[in-house]
């Protein structure tokens, strides 16, 4: 067994090792909290981070004699997930009770569906960072509701164990989910980590795309569970598995699939078997520990939800849907890739920083994607590392990228000054013309002082001056750069050299 | 004067709209009669006086305003103890929600309520609807009118006996395999279920979903479809609610009155009728055959085979689906909470000592049965088989409608059995409901109409039954049977009960 705070029960197998002497299959098991109104099967308000116990009703409450109606909207939203997913959408199906004690889930069952999701037999490409496609099988998109939040207070882990006493919070219990399934994903081998963590992105991608979820990692709008299993060859039936649960980042999905991949791989070198079993992911160690066994028998005694009419979406409905979607986000980056005229690599890196939005909406603003690219690949993205956060999460909005772009192209500032803007408007000093204002940035046009800078610089260096008016045209960019240092940059030097020139030629 | 409690809901509607009496006189002398015969009964388990009367009172100031008000306010009503009631004790019989107070209304009391019927308390029931006798009420056994020592009929027993001893003019069951009907029949009153999908069920506390219905219960067939046409109808919180109007059952009642059935063709289940049966209820139930063909009713024998095994189906369906439906009884939100008296108290700890100390044997015994029946590997078998069960017996009535316009059969197989006689014996009480349960299964509404006394004395019921949707036809039936059998019997059924000894 493993020791609550994640040490692992064995030394782990060099992952290079590991793949090479096993090959390891996954699924993955992804809930999204849909971005509905309203909760999956009562009119209570769906709210993130309210009062404890505020947003429910006698349903979500599961209180004797409630009864649940289904959320119409939700029932869209998943058809339009089965839809991207590529999905068949059911010409009817039921929701079920899947019946287990807990005291987060209201009801004591959850409602969800069990033999007959709304969406089945789909499948996905999923581009990996060096621009492969992996194409990964989806076996089912279903509804159902989500649980309360459960707090455990007391005790060292944060877990039910050991605790003095659990808060529940059923604000979260009946929000609307879909869960997506793949089938067991195979032939991804030392791929496999990234595949699953391009895999969990491309979906995040899409839901935002469909507009169903704000599918935000951190609030938990989205889950997803690992299950994974090592066998000798790809011939080889498959192994044991074990469900990772609850890994709530890209990166995080990454690295359980790796670690797992590890442990395991030590378990079976050593000659023993892997448990069917849950595991927790421990963010801080990078390890996952033994949770709940699961059996294949797990007995939840399924039945069709009887205080629910069967939900038979109506085919010239489900077509309406499809023709409403949006362009999916692999589409998008093809299509904007090639209106920005990016390098692949160039676009691999935009994408990889989850910039293409961010990218979009500067160049809506105005700038040229080139510009755009310059900005929030370059200093931004260096801001944005020091400060460890994502580029969306910068004080700057892409409009105020633009406006900057718009002022250097109108000649108001160069591009040293336009960092110092950057940085201004970085601190919240306002929107770039506000900084610019504020710090005093505005390039020098007027001839006057720079003539004046120019001739004190002539005068300070006589013997460069000579060597200009003798037609050597080569030390003009140290007396540029003199008046640059005079006018603390602010002069636009390209007409510094004019004037330099001029100065030093009688005409 | 006359004592108001004798008077049908019609006629006290009556004279409350001509102002003759007001809605304080008539639900003050229905408080006065619970007073009186509840040491006997013990009928409710919550009495609303203060705010029966203040409905009362409210109704009575606003028809003196000259507002117009629906036909049945003011008339004093009873609620099965399984219907939420918002700021009323709501116990369904258990232990479990002993002091339970909802924060809610149940879709029929939001429309009691809006239509101005004081309420005038909660009444007894089997725990959770589970029982056929009353008997398994946490809070005490509700006695029959006409016999002290006997059943009043159960789920409804509280309901039907409430009506019967004049305590009520009015009140609403519930009936998942008969819990409105068997009562009625057992205590000479008239009980209606309707159509799965009639009345809303939101706010019943579900025994079994999919076979749970509201319906009236009281004295006439009348007073069953004005209360039937003020809580039926779609409710958009009940998904299983039936999105269109109601047929006119008040029509369809008061056209029945008439005695005239020329033309309606009735169907004797065969299945339903012969061995197992007390003489004294064939002995009826032949004899209102006459009374039906008598009044131009073509009377036709029906085989509906698979109602051997509807009993056998329904106690796989129902503890299957209460099983989960009472898992919400835990000690983690509302009602009971029981910490263990020894071991780590752990939220899994408490579920368990609160099931184990707040659910009745009888609960207890179907959540075992109904859980083993959805275990994988039984499921198939089980609740599968069922389910296959439920579809033959639909088509069986499909098939029977086809000829007939309603089936017809006694409601029970015997009159009101003695308290005790059962309670140790399942099965026994279970087979009560063999001719209630298969419209259950179906779906279809049915009515029992009190049809006479049995050999013993006691009442017996007369079940009409219809096609879904078809509601009226069961109040036409009904009431032309119960207008023709008062004319014979000179008054109605009840006047011949003993008077109930009365507490001062």
């Amino acid at each position: 067994m493993t020791t609550a705070n994640g040490t692992p029960e064995v030394d782990l197998v060099d992952y290079d090792d590991a793949v090479a002497r096993y090959d390891p299959v996954f699924g993955i098991e992804v809930h999204v909290e849909l971005g509905t109104r309203t909760k999956m099967f009562c009119p209570s308000i769906v709210v993130f981070g309210d009062e404890p116990n505020t947003a429910v009703s006698p349903v979500s409450l599961g209180l004797p004699g409630a009864l649940p109606v289904v959320n119409g909207t939700a029932v869209e939203y998943a058809i339009r997930i089965g839809l991207a997913l590529n999905c068949s959408i059911a010409e009817t199906c039921r929701f079920a009770r899947k019946n287990y004690f807990y005291p987060d889930v209201p009801k004591n069952f959850q409602t969800s569906q069990s033999d007959e999701p709304i969406a089945y037999d789909g499948w996905l490409d999923v581009e990996l960072d060096d621009g492969a496609v992996f194409r990964v099988d989806i076996e089912r998109a279903h509804m159902e509701e989500d649980a309360g939040k459960n707090t455990h207070v007391g005790g060292s882990t944060g877990r039910i164990q050991g605790a003095e006493y659990s808060l529940i919070d059923y604000n979260r219990a009946g929000i609307p989910l879909v869960e997506v399934v793949t089938r067991p994903i195979t032939g991804a081998g030392m791929r496999t980590p990234e595949v699953a963590r391009a895999y969990v992105q491309t979906l995040r991608d899409i839901f935002r795309a469909l507009d169903v979820s704000e599918a935000r990692m951190e609030r938990g709008n989205v889950r997803a569970d690992v299950n994974l299993s090592l066998r000798a060859t790809s011939d080889s039936p498959l192994g044991t598995r074990t469900e990772t649960k609850n890994v709530n980042s890209f990166r995080a999905v990454e690295r359980a699939v790796r670690y797992e991949i590890s442990r395991q791989a030590a378990i079976l070198d050593a000659g023993g078997s892997i448990t069917q079993e849950t595991r927790h992911w421990h963010e801080d160690t990078g390890t996952t520990t033994a949770g709940r066994i699961k059996s294949d028998s797990d007995d939840y005694r399924y039945f069709p939800e009887p205080d629910l009419a069967p939900v038979s979406p109506d085919r010239a409905w489900v077509e309406q849907i499809r023709a409403a979607l949006p362009e999916m986000p692999a589409a998008r980056r093809r299509r904007l890739q090639g209106d920005w005229g990016f390098a692949d690599a160039e676009m691999r890196d935009v994408i990889n920083a989850s910039a293409v939005d961010i990218i979009a909406s500067t160049v809506a603003a105005g700038a040229s994607p080139a510009a755009a690219r310059k900005w929030w690949m370059g200093e931004l993205a260096r801001t944005a590392k020091q400060l460890d956060v994502e580029l969306a999460d910068l004080t700057i909005t892409p409009t105020q990228v633009g406006e900057l772009q718009w002022l250097v192209d109108a000649g108001r500032i160069n591009d040293k000054l336009a960092r110092q803007v950057l940085e201004g408007v970085l601190a919240g000093e306002g929107g770039p013309e506000q900084v610019l204002i504020a710090r005093g940035l505005e390039v020098v046009s007027d001839d006057g002082p720079l003539l004046a800078a120019i001739d004190a610089a002539l005068a300070a260096q006589p013997d460069i001056a000579q060597k200009i008016r003798s037609g050597n045209l080569g030390p003009v960019g140290s007396i540029i750069g003199a008046v640059m240092k005079t006018t603390r940059g602010q002069a636009d030097a390209g007409r510094v050299r004019e004037l330099v020139l001029e100065r030093v030629t009688p005409a | 004067m006359t004592d108001l409690t004798r008077l049908t809901a019609a006629d006290l509607a009556g004279r409350l709209t001509s102002r003759d009496v007001s809605s304080v006189e008539a639900t003050q002398a229905h408080l006065d009669r619970i007073a009186a015969v509840e040491p006997a009964l013990h009928s409710f388990l919550y009495v609303n006086g203060d705010e029966a009367l203040a409905t009362a009172r409210d109704v009575d100031s606003r028809r003196a305003a000259g507002e117009k008000l629906h036909a049945l306010a003011g008339v004093p009503i009873a609620i099965k103890d399984i219907v939420v009631t918002k700021g009323m004790p709501t116990t369904a019989g258990s232990k479990i929600l002993e002091g339970w107070i909802p924060p809610y209304d149940a879709t029929i009391t939001t429309r009691i309520r809006a239509a101005g019927l004081p309420i005038l308390g909660k009444t007894n029931m089997d725990e959770f609807a589970m029982g056929s006798s009353t008997e398994h009420s946490a809070f005490g056994n509700t006695h029959n009118p006409w016999d002290l020592d006997r059943i009043p009929g159960g789920s409804g027993g509280g309901s039907a006996a409430a009506v019967a001893a004049y305590e009520a003019p009015l009140a609403i069951g519930t009936d998942t395999g008969g819990s409105i009907r068997q009562p009625a029949a057992v205590t000479g009153t008239v009980g209606v279920k309707p159509t799965y999908g009639g009345v809303s069920r939101y706010g019943l506390i579900a025994l079994a979903s999919s076979l749970d219905q509201a319906g009236p219960v009281t004295r006439t067939v009348l007073d069953s479809a004005l209360l039937h046409e003020l809580i039926g109808g779609h409710d958009p919180r009940d998904s299983t609610s039936i999105d269109e109007p109601l047929p006119g059952l008040v029509a369809a009642a008061r056209q029945g009155r008439s005695g005239d059935l020329t033309g309606m063709r009735v169907g004797v289940i065969s299945e339903l009728t012969g061995e197992g049966y007390q003489p004294g209820v064939r002995a009826r139930f032949t004899e209102s055959l006459e009374v039906l063909r008598g009044a131009g009713a073509e009377i036709v024998e029906v085989s509906c085979p698979h109602f051997t095994y509807a009993l056998g189906a329904y106690y796989l369906i129902l503890p299957s689906e209460a099983s989960s439906n009472l898992a919400k009884f835990d000690g983690m939100r509302f009602g009971l909470r029981v910490e263990p008296s020894e071991g780590k108290v752990t939220a899994e700890s408490v579920m368990g000592a609160t099931r184990g100390a707040g659910f009745g044997d009888e609960v207890k015994r179907r959540i075992i049965l109904g859980t083993y029946a959805l275990s994988a590997g039984y499921y198939d078998a089980y609740y599968g088989s069922a389910q296959k069960v439920r579809t033959l017996i639909q088509r069986d009535f499909a098939a029977a409608f086809a000829q007939t316009d309603v089936l017809v059969s006694p409601t029970t197989p015997t009159t009101a059995f003695k308290l005790g006689e059962k309670l140790d014996d399942p099965l026994a009480m279970y087979l009560n409901d063999v001719a209630t349960i298969p419209a259950n299964l179906a779906g279809i509404p049915g009515l029992s109409v009190p049809n006479g006394l049995s050999d013993d004395g006691l009442p017996v019921g007369f079940q009409v039954l219809a096609p879904a949707k078809a509601d009226d036809r069961l109040y036409r039936v009904g009431a032309a049977l119960e207008a023709l059998l008062e004319a014979q019997w000179g008054g109605p059924i009840l006047a011949k009960a003993p008077e109930l000894e009365v507490a001062r």
